[in-house]
């Protein structure tokens, strides 16, 4: 059975929150398509939008984290970099202070993230540093 | 008038078990329409099938077709998909042969949204609601009444607000090249907003778009700056037409201009300098 169809997402790009969507052959993304009857995109996209799909299988995209060790980046599994992240935030908030710690967010985050980095920011790290990166 | 709904539901029943696929709409997520290749194998993705708001078809075509080039189609098309249709044949970037043409006729309030003069099919042997006569094109005809001067500053104006997103070149069926004079920084300088006049990008558009627009307005659709360029597109037809007698996407036998060599003669009544 020969497959084709479209899925309908939002633009991982910027804040606009623009309608798209992704053209699906046989199990492979092959393009992108506007949403004409989108309430925001409304049939638009910029040329991210329209290349939206061009990272997802692209050679050059990480597959998983690196750390840098000995000045080289070396692949690690996220349970190891997550661990090494907390460590050294903690070590951070334990030697200077909550304070000396700021995070910025995102609008390539959808609301939820957003909403969670503020709760780890204020709750968790126990610091006001929060700010979006569109205030940069 | 039947609705054209039901009538193409009717068609679609009919045709589905006999081909490999058919390519029309689906109303998606909040409505949203997109292309889909309905199949065989499951016969009730046909309730979401959608006609409006028109998609440019024959380019899905196309990806679908090269995947599979012996599967045999069926494709919902209006006028304008279907003369994108035959002028991408012509081209080389469809099978005729193992296509089926389901004509979707467009009514009358389509025909004034795309400002089409014609909105109906000619090849499709079964045809979807009652074609309507082709409406004037009020802005390609108020620009045309313009002085030289007047068209300079109207171009001017419109491209200032182009941001360069590709998208009438993405979204065009007819645009099909492997290697795209657009992204050749020879033509198209890169990173500068608004783009340096004479605006390269939109100039070679219309060269490329000689003898090959079927006039869809797909471009115009996905502009998020709402430049009318049809309006160059439909105006350089009329003159490929008068020139050449070549109307794009009428006959499957005509051979575009472009894909003729001009004896002497035929060359003088261009007016082209030779």
């Amino acid at each position: 059975m020969i497959e084709y169809k479209n899925v309908l997402t939002t633009c991982p790009y910027c804040g606009t929150g623009c309608a798209l969507h992704l053209q699906v052959l046989d199990g492979d993304l092959v393009g992108v398509l506007p949403a004409k009857n989108h309430v925001i995109s409304q049939g638009g996209l910029c040329i991210k939008g329209w290349n939206a799909h061009a990272f997802v299988q692209h050679k050059d995209r990480l597959r998983t984290p690196l750390i840098r060790k000995n000045g080289t980046l070396v692949e690690a599994s996220w349970d190891e970099a997550l661990t090494l992240v907390a460590e050294k935030l903690g070590a951070v908030k334990a030697e200077s202070g909550p304070d000396s710690i700021a995070v910025l967010t995102s609008a390539k985050c959808t609301n939820e993230e957003n909403y969670l980095l503020s709760k780890f920011t204020r709750a968790v790290i126990g610091t006001n540093n929060i700010d979006h990166c569109a205030r940069l | 008038m039947i609705d054209r709904t039901n009538a193409l539901h009717e068609a679609l029943d009919q045709v589905l078990p006999t081909v490999d696929g058919v390519l029309g709409l689906k109303s998606g997520p909040s409505g949203i329409v997109a292309p889909y290749l309905y199949s065989k194998e499951q016969p009730g993705e046909l309730e979401a099938l959608a006609i409006w708001p028109k998609m440019p078809v024959p380019d899905t075509l196309k990806i679908i077709q090269k995947a599979h080039p012996e599967a045999q189609f069926a494709v919902v098309c209006r006028g304008c998909e279907e003369r994108g249709i035959v002028e991408m044949v012509k081209h080389a970037q469809l099978n005729w042969n193992n296509l089926t043409l389901i004509g979707l006729q467009c009514t009358q309030d389509e025909a004034l949204f795309c400002r089409c003069a014609k909105p109906y099919t000619t090849h499709s042997k079964v045809t979807i609601g009652e074609p309507v006569a082709g409406v004037p094109d009020p802005v390609t005809e108020g620009f045309a009444a313009k002085s030289q001067t007047e068209k300079l500053a109207f171009w001017k104006e419109q491209f200032l607000h182009c941001i360069k997103c590709y998208g009438c070149r993405n979204i065009c069926p007819q645009c099909f090249c492997n290697v795209c004079a657009l992204e050749d920084e020879k033509w198209v300088e890169n990173g500068r907003l608004p783009m340096s006049l004479p605006p390269m990008y939109h100039l070679v558009r219309a060269m490329h778009m000689t003898a090959k627009c079927v006039a869809c307005r797909e471009c115009e659709e996905t502009c998020p700056a709402d430049i009318p360029m049809a309006i160059q597109f439909r105006l350089i037809a009329r003159d490929v037409e008068e020139m050449f007698g070549y109307e794009t996407g009428a006959s499957i036998d005509q051979k575009p201009p472009q894909l003729l060599v001009l004896e002497e003669g035929e060359y003088e009544r261009t007016g082209l300098p030779h």
